[in-house]
């Protein structure tokens, strides 16, 4: 397996082909593998098209890296595009169609108003309902928080717990949109974006790209002395609309591929050393601690606000600095935590390198639960 | 339990800060989901007072396909 992320940030200069282009010839260059080589295309994004306004983009960008002739194939599914395209491209080699897949995640935000991407994102729920009444996903990650602090007890300090352990860990990423530490005083007087979230409860609207190259394992020997397993990967879905939700506290997707993946690498969640969360909202992180099993239903918060998701704690949470300090280039998302996870169980995470790296998960989700893909990964 | 969809219970709320272009100058504006008392759930807007879970809210007028629901006097 070969790794490639570009920095996320705002980068009014670089196009979205270039951004993918860049990661996708780092990872091939970090597998040793030529484009010639590839059988397969796979690319999460979310809405190109509406951002950038380029369609048809997988062989948009393959093109460009040199692997005209190929499958290449586009994936979306909202915030989940990303782990989406893994999930198939996995599928692909496990199926033994294909041996070695260039999978590819990337999105080009911040060339559009702040108003207008979040119209954009909105487009991950259900336009005719939700979307009509005027929910935004801040909104909508929003009541989600309201109703679990109502069923929970969860306060704010709970929810500003996250974004102040995320910004710690971000600031020592060196490829983190905002390197920044911040005060739980900064994070709970933070300007109100949809109440109870304030900017700090949110993730960033960033531009960026993340590829990996997977291969079948018993050729992986081929490519890298330090292989790293996909031990178990599972992909869910559930209803779009928040409304239809008979519990939005929890989301079911989650939980199911949790359990599915977890069986498929033969696991429980007590196994899991460190995991990779969707953390688009705090609220997120805290509902994804509950839903893989790391924390009871409803203890969440405390559980972050007590520290025992940090860095050096029993099982730390976003070690990268999750979607909240690394940003959140929705496309590229699912893709870079793959790429986070690999890089820790290599050793090669430097300054962010954990002590337990053997076992990691990443979970990405999209929209308000509607799916979600789960991978976990270990040494061999 | 009642057939009555113009009354219902708030099982959640939001005030939006930060609006899509299109509601921009609504903002800010309070969203929730309401428990019908006829059964199911709908995403709604609020008009008047702020309202909490819990809350008791009836139909005041549906507008361009979105109900637009207010808390009800205990």
């Amino acid at each position: 397996m070969g790794i490639g992320k570009t920095a996320f940030g705002a980068f009014p200069d670089r196009t979205l082909r270039s951004l993918a282009v860049e990661a996708g010839e780092k990872c091939m260059q970090d597998a040793g593998v030529s484009p010639s080589q590839i059988e397969a295309f796979y690319l999460g994004n979310f809405a190109g098209p509406a951002f950038v306004g380029q369609n048809h983009l997988a062989p948009y960008i393959a093109g460009s890296l040199g692997l005209t002739g190929v499958p290449c194939t586009r994936f979306e599914a909202a915030c989940a595009s990303g782990g989406s395209a893994f999930f198939h491209a996995v599928s692909s080699v496990a199926a033994g169609l294909n041996d070695i897949v260039l999978v590819a995640g990337v999105e080009k935000m911040t060339s559009q108003s702040t108003p207008k991407v979040t119209e954009i994102l909105a487009g991950a729920g259900d336009m005719a309902g939700e979307g009509r009444a005027g929910a935004t996903f801040p909104a909508l990650f929003a009541m989600i928080a309201r109703r679990h602090m109502y069923q929970y007890g969860t306060t704010r300090e709970h929810l500003a717990a996250v974004a102040v352990k995320n910004h710690a860990n971000g600031a020592k990423n060196p490829l983190a949109h905002m390197r920044k530490v911040i005060t739980m005083e900064q994070a709970l007087a933070g300007k109100m974006i949809s109440e109870p979230l304030t900017v700090f409860d949110c993730s960033l609207i960033s531009d960026g790209a993340a590829a990996v190259v997977i291969v079948p394992l018993e050729r992986a020997s081929e490519f890298t002395d330090q292989p790293v397993r996909i031990l178990g990967i599972a992909q869910t879905s559930d209803y779009v609309a928040l409304d239809a939700k008979a519990d939005i506290t929890t989301f079911w997707a989650v939980r199911e591929a949790a359990e599915k993946a977890y069986k498929m690498a033969h696991v429980s969640a007590r196994d899991i050393e460190f995991a990779e969360v969707h953390d688009c909202f705090t609220i997120a992180e805290i509902v994804a601690t509950e839903d893989l099993g790391f924390i009871k239903k409803g203890e969440g918060g405390p559980y972050v606000f007590e520290g025992r998701t940090r860095l050096r704690a029993e099982r730390p949470v976003n070690a990268s600095g999750g979607l909240k300090a690394k940003g959140h280039p929705v496309g590229a998302t699912g893709v870079g935590q793959i790429c986070d996870v690999a890089l820790q169980i290599r050793g090669e995470a430097g300054e962010l390198q954990l002590d337990r790296h053997s076992i990691g998960l990443a979970q990405n989700l999209g929209g308000s639960g509607a799916t979600a893909v789960i991978t976990v990964l270990g040494s061999i | 339990m009642s057939n009555d969809m113009t009354t219902g219970v708030i099982y959640t709320e939001t005030v939006v800060h930060a609006a899509p272009a299109e509601f921009v100058a609504d903002a800010p504006y309070q969203l929730a989901i309401v428990s019908l008392d006829s059964g199911g759930r709908l995403t709604a807007r609020i008009t008047g007072e702020r309202v909490k879970i819990g809350d008791k809210v009836e139909l005041v007028e549906e507008r361009a396909g979105v109900s637009f629901f207010r808390g009800v006097e205990p």
